[in-house]
């Protein structure tokens, strides 16, 4: 591996990308969970769920300030890392990124005024109305930047005729083929990953101090929630696997060490790989390839021999693949069982070996979400647009990239370690029910 | 109107509104931090973080739609300051993010912590500073492209005494702009002893400012003088910059009309930095790149507009929603909500 400005580049880019999914991922996900809690305790009058929103707006206060400001930074690196890139990709592609400051500035906004508005309205639902547009406005910048990654994927609506773009169709780039899977994918898997983080936090908060009804709601609610998103981001991966094996079969066939076209196709679990593509120790489920890719086990899945070696993705991202996929059916798992214990009276949910997987569950969400992340872009490699541009000629020719690099990441070290304290710092010394009972004296909510 | 005139202009709109939001935010920081030091801070730092508690993550959306939008409509722009900033651009994206997040770890999280307070008051004035080079790279003469692409030439833009004067007028434009309108604020809030304060930094700051102005003039003319001769062509704009200067500065001297004084502080802006932008065209990067060889095609072109449009439908009632709440209320402003 040489360390020219290419890879540093990509080394740049990647670690900015990282460590922004994990704000934006939060950042896309939490407000869903702040409206529930918020219209349960305005319905039931229930002063724990009002201190329960309030709680998890102040969290994420923290969180979407390094989502701004680390979204700010892969906002213009990608100017100034990828500037041949991004000379093409705004002739095509400018019109959803452009859309997506106005998705920034309708949340920033609405959030804004909802921070500061908590006791400002005589009719508490005005104060939850301010949710919707956290919401609208969150959800629709992951879809305008998915939409963006999506193009990279699969570009579509111009020519490139002598290096020139023409008959140039903004529509036709923005709704490309990926864009709904990976859409509806990255959404859902958002919004799970916010519900088992604010589960595991609860889950936690039970085994150290056996379970205040507090925390009993919360959980409740996360679990629920996560049951329900964790089912659709199956879905969506299974969508998504299945535009894999019709649009990028380089990728798919990559991720699952898939080399010889051909029906009736398995599906490799784990394993290791040699040097002449022989696999071993690995799980194989007859068939089951062939199935995700079209719903039939006569399916003919295209291996990674149809394509010239330059043009293959490297193969570790199998593990990628694998560990997303496993860390998606141990969410269902529990958030199941948790959900089954929860509606049969007769068995306990809060038992020990279950509260640890949810807590469990958090970090591993946010796991998949870059195993996710990963197996999508060094999936795509070599290419920076599919078929148009690789990733070399799109890079800067900058000597200059070795200290930035640098400097970034120290700056991110310091920003993590940041977040965490004060994060921590600011729930230790105020627990809930002291908030329940300072703001809600009577117990109850007029 | 042609797309690319309409393009720039609303790029150019949106530089304004960040240079505007942006200096009373970056100003705000270093009185907070000059407050803390001097043990004065019990009487402005409320006032301070009440303003900008709302509206910080707003002011950064303005300079994201800036530099989004440029691409947008001039890719080319992407390719020649992409290349040639990446130095320069990290570190004012650095300083950026290390504002920001400290001023809500401070805000939100824990709060009295003086480093926090530092590094919020001591970015407020780097960060204009960093900014300004991409204005002065776009006069030309730091860029040189050769055959592997576009080079930097960083030994030129420290030695320039151009570039110096735009950084000292970048700063002192930050402090003044940011008192000015503290002071109105103050005024609002019936808050007599940060008025006096800010009242006090706002006249102590407007003389720089007029002077580090006729110095970036007077380094221009050697610098560009082509820009400089165009510049000239505009002079009403620059002598209205100047009026309004006048009348803010003698409004605050007599104690009266803080609104209309800060009115006309963002008059005087808009007219020397339109004056200024109009002077620049049709280059955006001297000599390079030009906003009629540069715009993107007309569709996305079009396509833009139409989103712009959109945009600022959803934008304007959401934004006089929240004034409404926190600048022109006037129980919030005293603190009372
Ligand atoms: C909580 C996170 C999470 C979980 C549990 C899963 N995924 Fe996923 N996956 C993502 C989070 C994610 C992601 C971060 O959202 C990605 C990265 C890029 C993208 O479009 O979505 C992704 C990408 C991604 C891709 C590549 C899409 C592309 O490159 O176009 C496929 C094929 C799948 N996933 C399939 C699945 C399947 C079959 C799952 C079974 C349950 C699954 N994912 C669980
Ligand atoms: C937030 C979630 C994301 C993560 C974690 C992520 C991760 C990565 C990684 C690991 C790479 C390096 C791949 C390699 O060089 O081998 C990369 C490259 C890149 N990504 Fe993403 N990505 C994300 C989203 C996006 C989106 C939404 C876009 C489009 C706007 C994008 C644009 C790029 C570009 C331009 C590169 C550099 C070219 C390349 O190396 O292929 N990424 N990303
Ligand atoms: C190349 C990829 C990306 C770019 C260029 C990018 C750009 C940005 C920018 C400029 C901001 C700051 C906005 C502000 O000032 O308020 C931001 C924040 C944000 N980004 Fe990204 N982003 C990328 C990837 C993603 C992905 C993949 C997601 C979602 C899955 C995402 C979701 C968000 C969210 C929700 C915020 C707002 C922060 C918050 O409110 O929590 N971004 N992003």
């Amino acid at each position: 591996m040489e360390l020219d400005s290419v890879m540093l580049s990509r080394i740049l880019t990647a670690s900015t990308l990282m460590f922004h999914a994990i704000f934006a991922t939060v950042g896309v996900g939490i407000p869903i969970f702040i409206m529930i809690a918020e219209f349960l305790g305005i319905k039931r009058k229930d002063a724990d769920l009002l201190v329960l929103a309030r709680r998890w707006a102040r969290g994420y206060t923290i969180t979407v300030a390094v989502g701004v400001v680390t979204g700010t930074a892969i906002g213009l690196q990608l100017s100034l890392l990828w500037p041949s890139f991004m000379q093409l990709a705004g002739q095509v592609i400018a019109l959803p990124l452009f859309m997506e400051t106005f998705a920034f500035f309708f949340e920033a906004i609405f959030l804004g005024i909802y921070l500061y508005t908590w006791d400002r309205f005589s009719n508490r639902w005005y104060h939850w109305l301010l949710t919707i547009p956290v919401v609208i406005g969150s959800t629709l910048s992951a879809f305008f930047i998915t939409s963006v990654n999506a193009f990279m994927n699969n570009p579509q609506g111009f020519d490139l005729v002598d290096g020139e773009t023409v008959n140039i169709q903004p529509l036709a780039a923005m709704f490309n083929p990926a864009t709904w899977p990976k859409v509806f994918h990255v959404v859902m898997s958002s919004y799970m990953t916010a519900a088992f983080i604010l589960a595991a936090i609860a889950a936690l908060a039970i085994l150290r101090k056996k379970g205040s009804d507090y925390h009993k709601k919360a959980l409740r609610i996360a679990m629920v929630a996560g049951l329900v998103f964790a089912s659709g981001t199956a879905l969506a991966g299974d969508l998504s696997a299945k535009y894999l094996a019709e649009y990028q079969p380089e990728k798919l066939a990559a991720a699952e060490w898939h080399f010889e076209t051909e029906t009736n196709a398995d599906l490799i679990v784990f394993g290791t790989i040699n040097e002449e593509g022989e696999v071993s120790n690995a799980l194989r489920i007859p068939g089951m390839l062939s199935f995700l890719s079209g719903n039939s086990f006569d399916t003919e899945v295209i291996g990674l021999n149809e394509f010239p070696e330059e043009e293959q993705p490297p193969l570790w991202i199998h593990y990628a693949f694998d560990i997303m996929v496993g860390i998606g059916m141990f969410s269902l798992l529990i958030s199941g069982i948790f959900i089954v214990l929860m509606l049969f009276k007769r068995f306990n949910e809060w038992n020990k070996p279950l509260l640890w997987s949810i807590v469990a569950s958090g970090p591993l969400a946010m796991i998949a979400i870059e195993c996710g992340w990963v197996l999508a872009e060094v999936g795509r490699q070599p290419w920076i647009l599919r078929g148009f541009m690789t990733v070399e000629e799109g890079a800067t020719t900058s000597g200059d990239v070795g200290i930035a690099l640098i400097m970034f990441i120290l700056l991110y070290i310091v920003l993590a370690i940041f977040t965490v304290t004060v994060l921590t710092k600011m729930f230790k010394n105020r627990p809930p029910e002291a908030e329940v009972e300072k703001r809600y004296p009577n117990g109850w909510v007029e | 109107m042609s797309l690319e005139v309409l393009g720039i202009t609303v790029l150019w709109v949106f530089l304004y509104g960040y240079l505007i939001i942006a200096s009373i935010d970056f100003g705000a920081g270093f009185f907070a931090y000059y407050a803390r030091v001097t043990k004065r801070e019990h009487i402005m730092s409320k006032l301070i973080s009440r303003y900008l508690s709302p509206v910080w993550e707003v002011t950064n959306v303005f300079f994201v739609f800036f530099f989004v939008g440029l691409i947008g409509f001039f890719p080319d722009t992407a390719y020649y300051l992409g290349t040639a900033l990446l130095l320069p651009g990290s570190v004012a994206i650095i300083l950026l993010s290390i504002r920001g997040a400290f001023y809500a770890f401070g805000n939100y999280g824990v709060s009295n912590n003086t480093f926090f307070l530092f590094l919020y008051g001591a970015t407020g004035l780097l960060i204009p500073a960093a900014l300004s080079t991409a204005l002065t790279i776009s006069e030309g003469g730091f860029l040189e492209e050769t055959e592997n692409g576009v080079v930097f030439l960083a030994g030129e833009l420290f030695t320039s005494f151009y570039s110096w004067s735009v950084v000292l007028l970048a700063i002192v434009s930050v402090l003044y702009i940011s008192a000015s309108f503290l002071t109105f604020y103050a005024d609002r809030a019936e808050d007599a002893d940060s008025r006096e304060i800010l009242r006090k930094f706002s006249l102590f700051w407007s003389a720089p400012t007029i002077l580090a102005s006729f110095l970036v003039f007077l380094s221009l003319q050697q610098h560009n003088p082509e820009h400089f001769e165009k510049a000239l062509d505009l002079w009403w704009m620059f002598g209205l910059s100047f009026v309004f200067f006048l009348i803010a500065t003698i409004l605050v001297y007599m104690k009266k009309n803080y609104g209309i004084a800060f009115i006309s502080v963002m008059l005087q802006f808009f007219f020397a930095f339109f004056g200024y932008g109009a002077s620049h065209l049709p280059y955006i990067v001297y000599p390079y790149v030009t906003i009629t060889g540069s715009v993107v095609n007309e569709t996305m072109g079009t396509a833009l507009i139409v989103v712009f449009i959109a945009g600022l439908l959803l934008l304007i009632p959401s934004l006089f929603l929240l004034m409404r709440l926190f600048l022109f209320d006037a129980d919030y402003v005293k603190g009372k909500k």
